[in-house]
């Protein structure tokens, strides 16, 4: 799971108010190098909340990303680089995502979040194919 | 400028769509007026063909444009520069030689390589007839060099003989001659190398490379955008959108399909590494009816593909024509030895709700002018009632292409275009209807026909219509559609 993802996702367990940003709880991190594609960058400079991606970022070992930034910091390349590595370069591979009401974890394994919990509020919508 | 647009004779719901999407995608439109959607290009056909013969014309603005969208598309096997038409070879010689010369001319000129293709429709043509029919073209004067093999200019001459016309309906062609300058044509070469044959992870319900493709043509897939299946499976949609430089993203209820595959080398990841695309920047397992996303999210997919789960037994009701199928299925138990991961619960996921959670989804999180293209079933027990789909008041549907699958069922391939905001009006609603759904499991699973505003209001007269075969001309069918 990238970081991208996790500025997306929270906990929707029922009855929560605010489950977002899911704690990272992280076993292990990879890294691993992508393309910079400058305009999806930008476009999702846009949509990503600050604050809970640079304390994600910090969970995941890497310090490099301002307090603070603004759209006019994606004209430094120096900045690109670390938004961009930030954003999807650094993976959690296996871990939790930590719901901030509850305390209740959802599993990362083998870098895929699971987002539904054992647990009887869910009604799980399976249907066959 | 007006060009022959030659389809492949397959598929014929999904050729224009296709084009359109694409000129729209290489920027046809110059000032786009977005109360103006559908969008559409202007169509005309040759004298007397029926729009489902693969010989169209299309107007578009530059030649440039009529290259990219046939070297992007799936459909198009080529369109040309038409130098001349007629109904005989006398005819098609008068036509070319009053085609204006500035036109032909620098297309010809001795520093130029060239080649003639001669192809029949309708017809074979033996070598021997080829070459007597490219010498009877001798009236043009070709004074480039000829070169079979990637040529500067590639010249085409049609024939066209009655086609179509054995099924009892009248052909959809007559006999016609058109010769051209080739400007662009598809890369078929895409779909035996992405085929599912050779696909490492296959499940199921894997989407052929052909229709995937179409799909992610439909949904603009481009680079720099982001594309979100929450359908994913095997992520047979999303390679085709990663194949056109899209970012893709995937969720799926089924932790076995998106976390573990067949192992190390057979999932999910691995049907993007075998072709030397970039891996989906993010795979979920998740609950498309219990969204995941943060709340204060919205506008962040440029486009929402899939072929949802429509496991769908087919609804009893004979009147009212042609049915959507609204039943649900029968309650999907987890076996024993797969429960690992969730306490499995019997609620079924029909297709109203199925739908409902989907436009939802793809009105708070698609962008502005973002696309949601998807698949719907429809029974065909008969062909004279109008069709009715799913409507949402952020979006417009801007094209419908059905395949029949079976003498009964049809899937149909919406596009539709978000052109409204996400407002607190629409999500209030959204969210009565999300809660109304799990009260009502029980009862809707028992009468199978709970009304749902997801189709509107016209959809009641399903119930009440009287006889069908009055309203409607039957749709002539052809054999294209079944393949
Ligand atoms: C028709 S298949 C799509 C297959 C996919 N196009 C592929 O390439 O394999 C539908 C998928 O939806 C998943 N599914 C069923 N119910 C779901 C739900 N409520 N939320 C998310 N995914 C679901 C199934 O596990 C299945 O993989």
């Amino acid at each position: 799971m990238r970081l991208l993802t996790h500025n997306m996702l929270s906990s929707n367990i029922k009855g929560v108010v605010n489950g977002f940003p899911l704690r990272i709880e992280a076993e292990k991190v990879a890294e691993k190098s992508v393309e910079m594609n400058r305009e999806f960058l930008k476009k999702m400079f846009q949509k990503v909340h600050w604050k809970a991606f640079v304390d994600a970022s910090r969970a995941m070992g890497y310090t490099e990303l301002p307090e603070k930034a603004d759209s006019s910091m994606l004209n430094s390349d120096e900045f690109l680089n670390r938004f961009h590595h930030a954003l999807l370069e650094l993976h959690l591979e296996e871990g939790a995502l930590v719901c901030p009401e509850t305390g209740r974890r959802f599993p990362v394994n083998k870098g895929i979040p699971n987002m539904l919990l054992p647990q009887e509020e869910v009604l799980l919508s399976i249907i066959i194919c | 400028m007006w060009y022959l647009c030659v389809f492949f004779h397959r598929l014929l719901d999904y050729r224009k769509p296709e084009v359109e999407s694409l000129a729209q995608l290489f920027g046809a439109i110059e000032d786009p007026r977005n109360d103006d959607l559908p969008f559409q290009l202007q169509w005309k056909l040759p004298p007397n063909y029926h729009t489902d013969s693969p010989f169209h014309f299309v107007n578009l603005p530059s030649e440039q444009l009529a290259h990219d969208i046939a070297a992007r598309s799936i459909l198009v096997k080529g369109m040309y520069e038409l130098w001349g038409e007629g109904s005989s070879y006398e005819e098609l010689k008068e036509s070319v030689l009053s085609y204006p010369d500035e036109r032909k001319l620098p297309y010809l000129d001795s520093d130029s390589t060239f080649k003639i293709t001669v192809d029949g429709f309708g017809k074979v043509i033996s070598l021997e007839e080829q070459k007597e029919l490219i010498q009877g073209l001798s009236y043009i004067p070709f004074k480039g060099r000829v070169k079979l093999k990637n040529p500067d200019h590639n010249f085409w001459l049609i024939e066209v003989d009655n086609y179509g016309g054995n099924n009892g309906l009248p052909p959809i062609v007559q006999k016609r001659i058109f010769f051209g300058r080739e400007v662009g044509g598809a890369d078929r070469k895409l779909i035996p190398t992405y085929q599912l044959k050779s696909r490492n992870y296959l499940g199921p319900t894997a989407m052929d490379a052909e229709m995937a493709f179409l799909m992610a043509n439909q949904a603009l897939a481009t680079s720099g955008k982001l594309v979100y299946d929450p359908f994913v499976g095997t992520g047979s949609v999303l390679v085709a959108a990663a194949h056109f430089g899209a970012m893709t993203m995937g969720a799926d209820i089924d932790i076995r399909v998106v976390r573990d595959g067949r192992g190390p080398d057979c999932n999910v990841w691995s049907n993007f590494k075998q072709y030397g695309l970039p891996m989906p920047v993010g795979l979920l397992r998740a609950d498309n009816n219990l969204p995941p996303w943060r709340s204060t999210l919205k506008e962040v997919f440029d486009a929402i593909i899939c072929d949802p789960p429509y496991g769908v037994r087919a609804g009893g009701r004979k009147s009212g024509g042609r049915k959507l199928l609204r039943g649900a299925v029968e309650p999907y138990t987890v076996p024993d030895d797969k429960r690992t991961d969730h306490i499995p619960s019997t609620a079924p996921y029909s297709l109203v709700e199925c739908v409902h959670d989907l436009l939802d989804l793809a009105a708070k999180m698609l962008v502005m002018g973002g696309r949601l293209v998807f698949f719907y079933p429809v029974l065909r027990e008969d062909d004279f009632a109008e069709d009715h789909f799913p409507e949402h008041p952020c979006f417009k549907l801007i094209s419908l292409s059905e395949q029949i699958l079976s003498s009964r069922y049809s899937r149909v391939l919406l596009t539709m275009v978000k052109t409204g905001p996400y407002t607190e009006e629409i999500a209030e609603v959204a969210r009565i209807r999300h809660i109304e759904f799990k009260e009502n499991h029980v009862k809707w699973l028992e009468d199978g026909n709970l009304h749902s505003a997801v189709f509107s209001p016209a959809d009641g007269h399903l119930t009440e219509a009287g006889d069908p075969k009055l309203i409607k001309d039957p749709k002539p069918k052809y054999r294209g559609k079944y393949v």
